[in-house]
């Protein structure tokens, strides 16, 4: 499956410093759909660089990291659970705290 | 010819205009010809107009924070028309700001910010001092606040504007401004910015969300490159909870530095000292090692940008976040040949404030190197060798 994935707000720093990932992502064994729980763990196993615990907590993204799918708040896309399909873009914000 | 063409110079009574133009007719009775005048462009909108101009003027905001995103909102408002403004910061200007905080200028280094950005506002409209424009008696003036937002006193300060715009720099203040708006029910309107992204979201306006609604959790101190506290994190998740209860009576008396783990400012952590003093030495120490030529290897810990805006002369340049890759190469760059054969050269390690090269020093001691810590980094180079170093 085809995905953008996308990292602002200072989280590309985790993904030596490229904004935008053009990748390749299978469902893993046994699973025919791909859920956003399994895609962060794949990020997190072969695309993250460092400091995992800046990226994620437990089976979600830490707090204060803004996901979109598609340029929708994932929170309406069933979150953990919701379904990616092929060409699909996910955005991952880093809430930005500089004034 | 054209002589069948009347042109009417009278004009007709007010009720035969249509309803757009009556309003207009009416509006002029209390904006002025010079406001008329000196807002024109932004009258002449068909979206903006006179009656956005009118309550522009009634207005009162309060703008927390005078620096990278509250230069622009003060200037703009300022020159658009706004009659009341608050401006809130502690701070005062620093030469590092004036790049991007342009409502400051070369003469108010040193200044407080609210000083300097109020003289800027007035020298731009002179009207925000002067003229009345609040139906509720509030005198259009800017007023300042030469202190930081806290529980105790932020429900005081906002109860007093319409509008709150958050340009501070902080997580702490960003939970306690949102929580105030709530609870004095004003919309937020909050910006943020770092490297070259930016975000813009109004709160607490139209039934939408406050930030505490999308975020109940703040970021962990790692995430805001403070030091981590495991114990922490229960706490804070007990603590959202119930702070979504805020009232007048209890929100002053919450602790916001706590609950984020972060400080209601953006001043950089305080030093740690995590390695023993045989494993560190004083940047006059380490001056005094480079004035007697002894063999030695510098390494330097700071991200390659930083590293080419400013660095001593001789030093091996090693990101910090790419130490563990580069065992190889610093062990072979400490390595000298000797008549006695292989020797490794002492390893002396700086950063910018003293806190990485401890840990590197941690981490070069376990690639079996005898690595020393120059303590406080470039910033006590400064202080303590050399004021002329560019620190920034």
């Amino acid at each position: 499956m085809q995905l953008t994935l996308e990292f602002g707000g200072g989280l590309e720093l985790l993904f030596g410093s490229k904004k935008k990932h053009q990748v390749d992502v299978s469902p893993s064994n046994g699973h025919i759909e791909l859920t956003v729980e399994a895609l962060l763990v794949w990020i997190r196993d072969n695309l993250l660089k460092e400091r995992p615990e800046m990226f994620m907590k437990d089976k979600s993204v830490r707090p204060g990291v803004l996901v979109l799918i598609n340029d929708s708040d994932w929170e309406l896309c069933g979150r953990l659970e919701g379904v990616l399909e092929d060409k699909d873009t996910v955005t991952f914000i880093s809430t930005l705290h500089g004034g | 010819m054209a002589t069948s063409v009347k042109i009417r110079l009278q004009s007709p009574p007010a009720d035969t205009f249509p309803e757009e133009v009556q309003l207009i007719a009416g509006a002029r009775q209390s904006l002025s010809g010079l406001e008329i005048r000196r807002y024109s462009r932004q009258l002449l909108l068909p979206s903006f107009g006179v009656e956005a101009q009118q309550k522009l003027a009634k207005a009162s905001v309060l703008v927390v924070g005078a620096g990278g995103l509250g230069s622009p909102v003060l200037l703009y408002l300022s020159a658009s028309g706004v009659g009341c403004l608050g401006i809130m910061d502690p701070d005062s200007v620093e030469l590092h700001n004036l790049h991007r905080q342009v409502i400051h200028s070369e003469a108010s280094v040193g200044e407080l910010k609210v000083k300097s950005a109020a003289a800027t506002c007035l020298a731009i409209n002179s009207s925000l001092q002067v003229i009345l424009l609040c139906d509720d008696d509030i005198a259009a003036q800017v007023r300042e606040y030469a202190f930081a937002l806290e529980a105790a006193n932020a429900l005081e300060v906002i109860s007093d504007y319409d509008i709150v715009v958050d340009a501070s720099d902080n997580v702490a203040t960003w939970y306690l401004i949102s929580d105030a708006c709530i609870v004095a029910n004003k919309p937020l309107v909050s910006g943020a910015a770092l490297g070259m992204d930016g975000q813009l979201t109004v709160y607490n306006h139209a039934q939408g969300p406050c930030y505490r609604c999308l975020f109940p959790i703040p970021p962990s101190q790692s995430a805001c490159q403070h030091c981590a506290n495991a114990g922490e994190e229960t706490h804070s998740v007990q603590l959202a909870e119930t702070t979504h209860k805020l009232t007048e009576k209890t929100l002053p008396e919450f602790d916001y530095e706590a609950f984020t783990s972060s400080p209601l400012c953006d001043a950089p952590p305080p030093g740690q000292q995590i390695v023993g003093e045989d494993q560190s030495i004083t940047c006059r120490g380490y001056k005094e090692v480079r004035e007697a030529h002894e063999a030695h290897l510098l390494l330097d810990m700071q991200e390659h940008h930083e590293y080419t805006i400013a660095a001593l002369p001789s030093s091996l340049n090693i990101p910090f976040s790419l130490l563990p890759l580069q065992q190889d190469a610093i062990v072979a760059a400490a390595e000298v040949t000797t008549s006695h054969g292989i020797k490794s050269l002492q390893v002396y390690v700086i950063c910018r404030r003293g806190n990485d090269s401890q840990a590197a020093v941690n981490e070069l001691r376990s690639f079996g190197l005898s690595a020393y810590d120059i303590t406080g980094g470039f910033q006590s180079w400064v202080q303590d060798v050399d004021p002329n170093f560019p620190f920034f």
